[in-house]
């Protein structure tokens, strides 16, 4: 772009920031307050980190959300890598179709992809003979997962020389030699930015397991709603605390290793 | 030279009913230096793809050694291929770019095996030293030698090139057509060259393939195609030429502008309409009362080595290159020896090629290779 | 395209490996959508019936209100957004990355629980009446208002808005503005006749992705509007898990959103046509 910007932009930008961290901070500060009020502070102290570690509740529902996030995203992923590369061979009409149907849960509201889950389950009950729990709240997770993967892998198809899959047959690969060894790993970083994606998606998702979990399982997104009915303890904060900082040191770690290779 | 190795047998290909190659025969001899030449869309890529076994021909066969081989798949073919813009893996580094085709050898070869040849081909594309680079960070001119050695170290008895030269500078082009021809030589493979760059065809080739519309137009050793074309479209595609009608009047005289020359054709009927080649470099200018035609300069353009000027002649203006200086609006003579002129049948291609009329100082390949150079990144499937 | 081997492997092909994905979207996409429409448009004995659709005249006011909060946040997160992609998309590469890892990591914080700070930060007792009240400023009533479902959407869904928008602009080529600039064009012809067309499929993008989780939302209403005043969320909510339980009108309203939604983006996409792969998201 043209210049630089100038001290007053930047300073938007930086109270844009502080807007966007401010409960962050709210949070994380009143994870360490001594008692449980919300607003006033009333000392430093480690009690609801303590408390977390042993209140099972809270630890089941982090535990279930763990548990479909990475269920959810590794078969999202594998999935949807799978079903960029076969749309890539497709004739352009069939893929522009199937695209559009990849593309309805990206679109809808979440509610609506969530009621609509809601219905099936429920409606299938009447034939088989199942319960909503963690099956169902796996299933969501998979079919919302997808298309960002297959968002995130396709146009990293696209990039790739016409002649990469051809050079590599003519290398002495099969068809699928080929993919193996030369499509997969050249597509590799929109697999593993998908897969992120998904992660996140997942772990951050509420309005979507909240209507397709049923009451046998709960995510720590249910549980924070059901809590802020009556009141949140604080050691909903704590968790999230540990949450935020663990994924703050893994990006730094990201950035850290990757600076010598960027900058050669 | 030495005995077939290649015979593509009535070969067509239609994609979705559009014919891109149409019934072609083509038979290439062992260890020659093979170029398909023609404007884009003319069938040559489509030819090449053919040969490499990525692609299947709608109808017509392709024999390797005399066996017919159009199902075999490319990684079972003894041949290998550079390919337009070199198609890397950029996920490897230039040592195991090289290594693929070796590690996918069954049986396997050992560790040793595999970096010794390695490092022998890096030898011969002078690129030693550079085997843990990433491919990426390579000059284009680097990687056309990666692209080489990565296909030439599983020791294919052809190599296919697909306008390999056309993404690098003018310079470095020269550069990489002796480097090719030295390549070729040292290796003792046949080459199978694909190229719009009809001067790169002549510098290198021992067999020229003209093409256009997906047919075959001319075969040739490159002095037969530049001295005898068959046509109109090869005179004009292959360097440059003054295309005019003439009258074959009977054998070793034909009337242009009505005016008889001596020529060294035969064979024509009496009276047959044809098509003359002149060659610009083939016209001396004479005094005005010596000259066989008549003309008035129009343009002139210095070349270093030569003028490039355009004498009108009637209306039709010429080509000649000359060293001598004549100012824009005097009145010249030409002469033409026998040898200097061509006689050509009648083809669809007349009357479309060989008039100077709008004739611009910029040389048509050189717009050509940058127009290729961007269409070429826009392309998709 | 790749056509070698027989007419087995051709049916078998690279193709295949799309089949499970077809199937399961067929299972779990598609079907789910036939029963919104079944549900929407049948009685309780199962007989076809436009009453859903009717009844969902008594709430002209939640889609008025839903509709209404809706657009001016996604017009508030365009107004903040905008400049902040724009003037992020000049920034040093090093300082865009920085700043790209900042606006996306509030996201892994449980949005539930962000939302439920700002309850804490706009309470009648909370933080940031006790700040004003410390400089002497008479404390807010913003809890339990639309403005604070407002800002709630806005602090929600701003990033989706910086994001994309800042996504086109970054990838505008310097020199087109130089060539605009070289023709004569002042800064802010530059502005107004390059780089605002050029990024109108990074705005639209940006506004779908505010405006369609801002009018369906159902947590931040509940939260920080205190629940008086429901919007469309809360309504198909209450169809389905809450005190008002009927799936039926729960799936025309869902119906009716989803169709606007479609229409919505058919719009934009003809919009910034020409723009293929920014549009969908």
């Amino acid at each position: 772009m043209i210049s630089k910007p100038s001290v007053r932009g930047r300073l938007c930008t930086a109270l844009i920031m502080v807007f966007l961290y401010a409960p962050i901070f709210v949070l994380i500060a009143f994870s360490f307050n001594a008692s449980n009020s919300r607003a006033v502070w009333s000392g430093f102290s480690l009690r609801w980190y303590r408390e977390l570690f042993g209140d099972r509740y809270i630890l089941n529902s982090f535990y279930t959300t763990i548990a479909v996030s990475v269920t959810a995203a590794a078969a999202a992923t594998a999935a949807g890598a799978a079903s960029a590369i076969g749309l890539h061979y497709m004739r352009r009409s069939w893929r522009t179709s199937l695209l559009f149907i990849n593309n309805i849960p990206l679109i809808n509201a979440d509610i609506v992809t969530g009621v609509a889950m809601c219905l099936l389950f429920v409606s299938l009950k009447a034939f088989i003979d199942f319960e909503l729990g963690f099956g169902t709240l796996l299933i969501a997770h998979i079919t919302f997962n997808i298309p960002y993967v297959i968002l995130s892998v396709t146009p990293k198809l696209y990039g790739l020389d016409a002649n990469m899959m051809d050079a590599a047959r003519d290398l002495g690969c099969t068809f699928f030699g080929a993919i193996r060894r030369v499509m997969l790993p050249e597509i590799m970083p929109g697999i593993v930015n998908g897969a992120i994606i998904a992660f996140t998606m997942s772990i951050d998702d509420f309005v979507i397991s909240y209507f397709t979990a049923g009451s046998r399982s709960e995510t720590l997104s249910m549980t924070i709603y059901a809590m802020t009915r009556k009141r949140i303890s604080p050691e909903i904060n704590a968790l999230s605390t540990l949450l935020f900082i663990s994924v703050l040191a893994l990006l730094v770690v990201i950035n850290i290793r990757q600076k010598p290779a960027a900058e050669q | 030279m030495s005995k077939e190795l290649i015979r593509l047998r009535g070969c067509t290909m239609a994609f979705d009913g559009d014919v891109v190659l149409n019934n072609i025969d083509l038979n290439i001899r062992d260890k020659e230096f093979l170029t398909l030449l023609g404007p884009s869309g003319c069938g040559k890529t489509t030819t090449l793809r053919i040969i490499g076994g990525f692609t299947v021909p709608t109808s017509g066969d392709v024999f390797f050694d005399g066996v017919r081989i159009n199902d075999l798949p490319p990684h079972k073919r003894n041949v290998n291929t550079v390919f337009q813009k070199y198609a890397l893996f950029t996920h490897l580094d230039v040592f195991e770019n090289i290594a693929f085709g070796l590690r996918q050898m069954r049986p396997k070869l050992t560790k040793d095996e595999i970096s010794r040849r390695v490092f022998e081909m890096l030898e011969i594309v002078s690129l030693r030293g550079f085997e843990n680079r990433d491919v990426s960070r390579l000059s284009g001119g680097q990687q056309q030698r990666v692209a080489i050695a990565r296909a030439l170290v599983p020791r294919p008895r052809v190599l296919l090139l697909d306008e390999p030269l056309g993404a690098l500078d003018l310079r470095l082009r020269k550069d990489m057509q002796n480097e090719l021809k030295r390549i070729q030589q040292a290796m003792d493979i046949t080459f199978i060259y694909v190229t719009h760059d009809q001067e790169e065809a002549l510098a290198m080739s021992d067999s020229v393939v003209v093409m256009d519309g997906g047919e075959i137009l001319q075969i040739g050793r490159p002095e037969d195609i530049y001295n005898e074309p068959e046509n109109a479209f090869v005179a004009d595609f292959i360097g440059e030429s003054n295309i005019v009608d003439g009258v074959m009047i009977s054998d070793g005289t034909v009337e242009i502008f009505g005016r008889r020359f001596e020529c060294l054709d035969r064979g024509f009927s009496p009276s047959e309409p044809v098509d003359v080649v002149i060659r610009p470099e083939d016209v001396d200018i004479v005094p005005l009362r010596d000259g066989m035609l008549t003309g008035t300069v129009t343009n002139i353009i210095f070349k270093g080595v030569h003028y490039d000027i355009i004498v009108d002649f009637k209306g039709f203006k010429w080509l000649i290159q000359t060293t001598d200086m004549s100012p824009v609006g005097g009145r010249i003579g030409i002469k033409i020896d026998p040898d200097g002129i061509h006689v050509m049948p009648k083809s669809r291609y007349s009357g479309m090629f060989g008039d100077y009329s709008s004739y611009s100082a910029e040389y048509d390949e050189i717009s050509d290779v940058a127009a290729e150079a961007e269409t070429g990144d826009a392309r998709e499937e | 395209m790749s056509n070698n081997g027989g007419a087995a492997k051709r049916f078998f092909g690279p193709r295949a490996f799309a089949a499970p994905y077809v199937v399961w979207m067929a299972a779990f996409v598609v079907a789910p959508v036939v029963f919104v429409v079944i549900y929407a448009f049948t009685s309780g004995d199962g007989t076809f019936t436009a009453e859903n659709f009717l009844e969902m005249g008594r709430f002209v006011s939640v889609f008025a209100r839903s509709f209404w909060l809706a657009l001016v946040s996604t017009v508030i997160c365009l107004a903040l957004g905008y400049p902040a992609a724009y003037i992020l998309a000049r920034e040093s590469r090093r300082v865009r990355r920085a700043v790209i890892v900042l606006i996306m990591l509030p996201m892994w914080m449980n949005f539930l629980l962000r939302t439920f700070a700002w309850m804490s930060i706009l309470e009648r007792n909370g933080l940031l009446n006790r700040l004003l009240g410390a400089i002497g400023i008479p404390p807010l009533d913003i809890i339990y208002t639309p403005a604070a479902v407002i800002l709630g959407m806005v602090y929600n869904f701003l990033p989706f808005m910086i994001l994309p928008i800042y996504s086109v602009i970054v990838k505008i080529d310097r020199s087109l503005v130089e060539a605009a600039a070289d023709l004569g064009a002042t800064p802010r012809a530059v502005f107004t006749r390059v780089i605002a067309p050029l990024s109108l499929p990074g705005v639209l993008s940006g506004v779908t992705m505010v405006f369609v989780p801002a009018v369906s939302t159902f947590v931040i209403s509940k939260l920080l509007g205190g629940g008086k005043e429901i919007l469309l969320g809360d309504l198909i909510e209450m169809q389905f898990r809450g005190t008002a339980y009927n799936p039926r009108l729960g799936s025309a309203i869902a119906l009716v959103m989803m169709v606007v939604v479609i229409v919505f983006m058919y719009f934009m996409n003809k919009f910034g046509e020409g723009e293929e792969g920014v549009s969908v998201l």
